[in-house]
């Protein structure tokens, strides 16, 4: 069953304009993909306005990841069409970011790291020290990138994620197997970035996390968005079979 | 025909006292040498690096053909080598033939597909790791290449080691092309080659024991910046 509310999602919020209204709104259509024969995303379709933080969210195998390498321009999608205004995601993927769940990170020091992203990006250095500022890495860095623990390592991916000034910043299940504190750290990046206007999509096997900094959730099941609506209300009364059973605790299948 | 005791026993003498000639044919090896892996390696590492991120109909081949020149038989590189530099060849008008520069393009030849096919592979599995990383940030194929060589430096110097110790080793190349002129183009193998055809084992022996230290030396130097580096997870 599919409950789809778009006009609800569509409506104005009460988030700054977003700094980039020529790449959005997204419009996908018919998303097909399939992974060495097996089809993981059928007939997908799905709209998202131009503000805020959207999470995705869905049983393992989904699709959630590879729909957001999808709408990243990382992968081809098989069948269908995706528009990020009136272009293809491959057209605009330097205008966004992607933070891995498992962060990679260059062989060197911290610093290097987002060096690195802003000389390739002709951006000046001076950005650094206040990206690892905000991150709270500045007194790190000149350590090695790989000598961070797990939740500073994800924090530096995402200062080099803002360090390419994306207009849409994806997450994929950035804070999964991160303490408590440093997902409080991400999150509150996160929440900010989006209040400067950055549009926000993660994958998310949170609840927690999504009720906290999501305005609208996607719900995959199938290969298809079972549910969108707005977090509150997809928290509050699911609509889906799928998206209780999933919010309940139950096997989804 | 001196007893190989007495042979040590010179040859040691003759490093302990910094015999002129000794020294000459090592100074003019490690120049070759050294200046051979340069040139292998400005050719070699963007090649590998090129090879390693690019995807073309045909790559397989390339890779068992850059696989395949990594056993090129020295004497087959020197006799190619030779023929382009002689009076009659289409080179000849340079006259590098028996010079230390025809060495050095002879090694350099031998060395770059040992370089390209090493770095290939461990620049192959760095952007194993970092390739979805870097198509997210859109970077160039120029700035994947340099950051894969910066990245994967350390292991890069094992490489270049490597086609080091070749063209320091070997012997068949060097003398065709170089004619083993004493003070001119005499190095280590072909030193050695020529002092025990000679009999004289002293200086033979001499100039093995300095090989044996130099790619001792060598070795050890890397792997202590390797051990260093993997200390501070650069590795």
């Amino acid at each position: 069953m599919s409950s789809i509310d778009t006009a609800a999602l569509l409506r104005p919020q009460a988030l700054p304009e977003a700094r980039y209204a020529n790449l959005l709104p997204l419009r996908v259509r018919g998303l097909e993909l399939s992974c060495g024969g097996t089809p993981i995303l059928t007939g997908l379709n799905l709209d998202l306005s131009p503000h805020g933080c959207t999470a995705i969210m869905g049983p393992n195998g989904a699709g959630k990841s590879l729909l957001l390498k999808v709408l990243h321009g990382l992968l081809t999608p098989t069948a269908g069409e995706v528009c990020w205004g009136s272009q293809p995601p491959a057209a605009v993927t330097a205008r966004q970011a992607l933070v891995f769940q498992k962060p990679v990170l260059l062989r060197r020091s911290v610093a290097a790291n987002i060096d690195f992203v802003l000389k390739a990006r002709g951006k000046p250095r001076q950005a650094r020290d206040a990206l690892l500022d905000r991150v709270g890495l500045l007194h790190k860095a000149r350590a090695p990138a790989r000598r961070l623990s797990g939740g500073e390592a994800q924090r530096l991916a995402l200062a080099r994620a803002l360090a390419t000034d994306p207009e849409v910043l994806f997450l994929d299940e950035a804070t999964a197997s991160l303490d408590p504190s440093s997902v409080q750290v991400i999150e509150t990046i996160v929440q900010d970035a989006c209040a400067r206007g950055i549009r926000v999509i993660c994958v998310t096997h949170d609840s927690g996390q999504a009720r906290r900094i999501a305005d609208d959730v996607v719900f995959l099941h199938g290969g298809r968005v079972a549910e969108h609506s707005p977090a509150d209300r997809f928290f509050s009364a699911p609509q889906s079979p799928a998206a209780r059973a999933y919010l309940d605790g139950r096997l989804v299948l | 025909m001196q007893g190989i005791g007495e042979a040590v026993s010179l040859a040691i003498q003759l490093v302990i006292t910094g015999n002129a000639d000794l020294f000459e044919i090592v100074a003019l090896s490690l120049r070759v040498s050294l200046s051979a892996t340069f040139f292998a390696c400005l050719i070699g590492l963007p090649l590998g690096a090129l090879v390693a991120i690019s995807r073309f109909p045909g790559r397989g081949a390339v890779l068992v053909l850059m696989n395949a020149l990594m056993g090129l038989p020295p004497v087959v590189v020197g006799l190619l080598v030779y023929l382009h530099l002689s009076r009659s060849g289409p080179l000849g008008f340079l006259g590098l033939l028996y010079t230390p520069s025809a060495m050095i393009i002879a090694q350099t030849i031998l060395i770059a597909p040992i370089v390209a096919a090493l770095s290939r592979q461990v620049l192959e599995d760095l952007h194993g790791e970092y390739a979805e990383q870097f198509r997210s940030l859109c970077l160039t194929r120029g700035q994947t290449v340099s950051a894969l060589l910066w990245d994967a430096r350390y292991s890069l110097l094992t490489v270049s080691l490597a086609g080091f110790g070749r063209a320091v080793a070997e012997v068949g190349a060097v003398i065709i092309v170089g004619g083993n002129i004493d003070h001119l183009t005499r190095v280590m193998t072909t030193a050695i080659a020529l002092e025990t055809s000679k009999g004289d084992l002293a200086l033979a022996l001499a100039l093995g024991l300095v090989l044996l230290v130099i790619a001792l030396g060598v070795n050890a130097a890397v792997q202590s910046l390797r051990m260093s580096a993997r200390r501070h997870a650069y590795v």
